[in-house]
This record gives structure tokens, sequence and C-alpha cells, in this order.
């Protein structure tokens, strides 16, 4: 029995259009409403590319220092947190795929739990540990890393996963081992080309919570793009959705990017 | 994509290899609380084509991971060319492998596989070039040098595997099963293949298979395997015609169980008496394991009659259940062609027989197919 028989007929040009149509319409109608706002010349109505214009404008960078300075430092976040996904848990993924299966689940339990955990509550235990780790590491704005590390860790972890499940990981590295490779040249020539796809979605899927995420930042007194973004809003909200518009472009496309870099393999290989 | 195997007009004569000696002395692989490999023993001379063959969970794959340096083990000594390697890691091993899974590595194109093994020995670009179309061509792939894995066949996948593991030219060859996802046609010309380069190249090479007529076909000599041990090991002509138990009677080759009365040394078997194999037994009720060439069909003898018959190509297999119920299998010639549901009459030819006490076996009257 085909997966099409099991499945029964596949809907329709049309109605598969139709699908698409309604589910773009709620995706881009919020996203419509707010590109139409950065254009509003108050509430009298007409339009203006004044707002747009103000952020090129000689003042820029005196009046949105806070917001410029926040964004860098929610780039610094994202950058360390994929380093943290990227050194500590691909690593351990793999090792546990290869050396230790046994404990599969109980990574995955780990990785899953941050999910089911709303980060206000997440705060409440990270507050304490956060007054150590000022102490060892400082107030810098790249420690709020440790605690994304943990937030990131579901999406990041099926990401890798996925793609662990659909490579022949073991069988490569034992190839690679027979061959004469040693442990780090059978990672880094063997293994992470063939996990690209899945490292590179882990990436870019973390920098997009980063680059998205509020609560916990807001509630451990610092400061990055969305909590910044709350306080302009307060003096300028055109400005605010318009870096809120950047912001979403931005994570838009870095998913972009995954798939295409995710197919170049793959066109090579057909080429 | 099944396709005839081209056989390359001359062996790379580069990829020629003085074969080592490899010895398991008292090899013992626990995991966990089951013993996989219990005090193996086993000794190969240098260019020699040993197969590792036996069951399922019998141990063979783990011993040819133990030798390969993927599994290590919990006593005893692993030597090549006399060197203890049992502590050694894999990549330093020098042993050339090809997996029972396809493993070529899929971001690579066939020739970048192939070379990599040579990469890793920091060999120069251009040698490494030359050596790795020199493998190809070998075993027929020299044009396919720009594919990737996914646009060859299975066959085509093993071959490449094959040329990988030996362009370095590594001391031993390990084989795990790398026929065993290929279709039948396939499987015997990469078998032959892999035989004649091995022949050519002079390379010691450990082949594990569970597949009999795999091992006996292409081996010089036979490891039967069952429960971390070897039961026997010997050419297969040995192990055919005087295997040294009755779990390797039954596991090589074809045999019927037999109902038997053992008497001061002989196997009595319908009223005839046989030499018995291996060792001796004490008097009483056993199986004997009688080869389907040792019965024939005759005009006088035990009565039996014909259940089915099966046309082999140059034999026929003719099944007959007899009067007390037993199912006995017997090959003969093309030209006798029994009928289901015919009266025939059996006979025995007198050649030597396994057996075992009676108590300890599977039922009587079944033909043992591996």
């Amino acid at each position: 029995m085909t997966a099409e028989q099991r499945l029964g007929t596949q809907p329709s040009k049309t109605t598969r259009w139709i699908i698409l149509g309604i589910v773009g319409l709620v995706f881009a109608l919020p996203i419509v409403a707010m590109i139409e706002f950065t254009f509003r010349q108050g509430l009298a109505g007409g339009y203006t590319l004044d707002h747009w214009a103000g952020l090129f404008g000689e003042d820029s960078a005196r009046t949105y220092r806070g917001l410029f300075q926040a964004i860098g430092n929610s780039v610094v976040l994202a950058i360390v947190t994929v380093g943290i996904v990227l050194v500590l848990l691909l690593p351990t993924m793999i090792l546990v795929h290869i050396q230790f299966p046994k404990l599969k689940r109980v990574l995955e339990f780990i990785c899953i739990v941050p999910i089911t955990v709303p980060a206000i509550v997440l705060v409440v235990g990270l507050a304490p540990v956060y007054s150590f780790v000022v102490k060892i590491f400082g107030s810098g704005a790249w420690t709020l890393a440790f605690a994304y590390g943990i937030t990131v860790l579901p999406y990041a972890y099926r990401a890798i996963q996925a793609n662990l499940e659909a490579v022949p990981v073991i069988t490569l590295s034992e190839a690679g081992r027979s061959l004469g490779a040693g442990w780090p040249t059978v990672l880094w020539r063997v293994l992470l080309p063939n996990l690209r796809r899945g490292v590179l979605a882990a990436s870019f899927i973390s920098v997009a919570v980063v680059l998205g995420e509020f609560t916990i930042a807001s509630l451990l007194n610092r400061v990055n793009l969305q909590t910044a973004l709350l306080q302009v809003s307060q003096s300028d909200p055109y400005v605010a959705v318009i870096f809120a518009l950047l912001a979403l472009a931005l994570v838009f496309g870095l998913l972009l990017l995954i798939g295409r870099l995710g197919s170049v393999g793959r066109n090579r290989k057909e080429s | 994509m099944t396709s005839s195997i081209p056989i390359a007009t001359t062996i790379a004569p580069s990829l020629a290899t003085e074969g080592a000696t490899v010895e398991l002395i008292g090899v013992v692989k626990d995991y966990g609380t089951h013993r996989a490999l219990n005090s193996i023993d086993l000794s190969i001379k240098p260019g020699e084509f040993v197969a590792l063959l036996g069951p399922s969970g019998c141990g063979k794959t783990t011993a040819l991971r133990a030798l390969s340096g993927l599994e290590l083990v919990n006593g005893g000594q692993i030597l090549i060319d006399g060197v203890d390697v049992a502590g050694v890691p894999t990549n330093k091993r020098d042993i050339g492998m090809v997996f029972q899974s396809y493993s070529l590595f899929p971001h690579m194109t066939v020739l970048e596989n192939v070379e990599f093994g040579l990469r890793m020995r920091k060999v120069t670009a251009g040698e490494r070039r030359g050596r790795a179309a020199e493998a190809l061509d070998m075993v027929g792939l020299g044009k396919h040098a720009a594919r990737f894995a996914h646009q060859l066949s299975g066959g085509q996948q093993q071959r490449v595997a094959l040329a990988r593991a030996l362009v370095t030219r590594p001391r031993v060859l390990l084989l795990d099963e790398p026929l065993s996802a290929l279709d039948a046609k396939v499987r015997v010309q990469l078998r032959d293949q892999i035989r004649r380069i091995q022949t050519e190249l002079g390379i010691t090479t450990v082949f594990v298979t569970h597949d009999q007529e795999e091992a006996l076909a292409v081996a010089d000599r036979v490891a039967v395997m069952r429960d971390g041990i070897i039961e026997q090991i010997g050419t297969p002509e040995e192990l055919y015609t005087t295997p040294a138990s009755a779990f390797v009677a039954d596991f090589v080759g074809l045999s019927n169980r037999v109902s038997a009365e053992l008497s001061g040394g002989k196997v009595v078997v319908h009223g005839k008496q046989l030499d018995l194999l291996g060792e001796l037994l004490p008097d009483g009720p056993v199986t004997a394991y009688i080869r389907p060439e040792d019965l024939a069909i005759e005009s006088r003898g035990i009565p039996a009659t014909v259940v089915a018959s099966s046309f082999l190509g140059s034999l026929r297999r003719t099944q007959v259940v007899l009067d007390d119920g037993s199912l006995l299998s017997i090959q003969h010639d093309v030209d006798t062609r029994p009928q289901p549901g015919d009266a025939v009459f059996l006979r025995l030819k007198g050649a030597p027989v396994s057996a075992v006490p009676r108590t300890v076996n599977a039922p009587i009257g079944e033909v043992a197919v591996p």
C-alpha cells in the first residue's frame, strides 16, 4: 500500500492554494499592518517616510544609542548562545548517539524540559544562579547567554537530532576511523559536513529565539533588543515597530538561508 | 540498479601487499553479563582469506570488530605481525574495512572517498590521485570517480568501499558482511571479484558472513562460530566432509537429522552401520546428520514417499517422507525425476556421519537448513 493509498488522495491544486492563501493571510495581516503603521503620520491620517528617514538622520546615533546598544547586546548574545549550542550540545549529542545510545532518552528529556517551563518561572530559578554568575563572570550582557543556552535547548536539540537520525553517523565514523582518521578529524571532515543542515537549523533557530526573547532579560534587568524596543515604544512607537520589522526580516532571512545552505550540497550532488 | 561487474584487466601493482599474520589469543569480550567472545583463538597466515561463519549472535562480527579496534576486548591478545594491538586505536591499526551497510561519505565524490585514507596518511596530492584512480580501475569504477554515493547502485558503492579500503595498502582487510545488502546476482559477482582481488594483492583478509555458501566459495579456511567460541576451523572441504561437531554438520551445508543407534563406535541407521565423525559418544540412541548427497534413490532399500522435487540446475533435490514420518532430503542427478506421491526406496551410500546423543538435539526427521 502506497503512502497515497493510506492517506487518501491529495487535495486538489485549488484547495492547496486556498489553504496557503488563508494561512498566508493570517501571517501577513499583522506584518502588513505593522508596515503600514510605520508610514503613518500621526493619528490624523496621511503617510510619511519621516519615521524611516529619521533612523538615518544626523541625531539618530545619539537618539537611539540605547537601542543600538541593545542590538549589539542581542547580537553578542546570539553569537555566544550559538557557541554554547555548537560547543556543548552538538558534541554531546554526537557522543551520546555514537557511544552511549542508552542515554538518548535522558538527554532528550533534559533538552525538552525547558520548553515546558514558562520563562517567568525559569527566571525565579535563574535569579539566584545569576548572583553567582555575576560574581564569577561579571555582569556583561553576554552572560545572559547561559540562560538562553537553556531556553534554546529544545529547538536546537530537535534540529540536530533529526539530522543525526537521518545520517548513518555510527557507520560513517567507524569508516573514517578505519581509514586512519582520529576523532577530531572524523568529527570535522566526516560528520559535520553531513550534519550541516541540522547544525545550521539549530544555530539560526537559536538566533531567532535570542532576538525575540524579552521576559528573562527584562526580569533579570538586562538590556537586549526586545527590552529596548519596549522602552523606545514608550516614546516613539514608530521606531519600535520599524526595529521589530527589521528583526523579523533578519530572522526570516536566516530561515531562508537554512534552506538555501541545506540544499547547496544536494545541488552539487545533482550537478 | 543491477549491472554486471566489469572485471579489471590488471590488478594495480601499487596496491599489492605482503600480507600480515593475524593472531587472536584467548580473546574475551563481554557486553555486561553476556560473553560475546569466550576465549577465542585464531591464527591467520599472511595472505590468507579466512571467513568467520555462524548464526546471528555467535560473535563473528564482534571478533572482527575486536580485530579492527572498534570494540575493545576484555582479555586476550590481538597480534598483527606479532605485535599486540589490543590497546591500539582503530585509526592506528593500519587496517582496511568494508562494512555491511553502505559507508561511503555522502558529501564526497567517489574519488574523494577513495583518497580519504591516503589524505589521512599525508600522501602527496599527485600520488593520492594516481593511487585512488588505480584502485577505482581495479574495481571497474574508474569512470565513476566524479559521482556521489547516492548516484551509485548498492553493488557499486560496496566496490568503491573495497577500493577505499585497499588503496592504503592495509596490513589486513576486514569485510563485515559486505554483500548482505545486495541482490543475489550482484552478490555472487562481487564475491568472486573480492576473492580475485584478494588473491592477486595477497592481502590477509577476514570475511564475516552468515551465508555458508558464500564462506565456502571464497575462503581458504572457514571458522564456524557458535556462542562466542570457534567450533571448528578448516578448509571448506574439511568442514563439509569431516565436521567436528553436530553443530558444524548442521550449519554447514544441508543435513538430514535421522534417528539412529550408536553401537561400538558405529552409527546404525536403518540397519546400516556408518562410521562416526568427531568425538566418540557413549552407546545409545543418537541423532545422525546425513548429507542429502549421501542418500540415493534406488529400486530397493528404505521405503519412502516423494513429497516434492526441485530442479536446481545441475542437480535435483527431492524431499521424501519415511514410514515413521521422518522428512528427508536427497540430492541426485537431474535425470531422475520423481513425482510427488511416488513410492521410492532410499539407500545410504555409507559416508561417515556426525551424531549427537538424542536427548540434546532438535526434533528428528527435519532437514537442517542453516
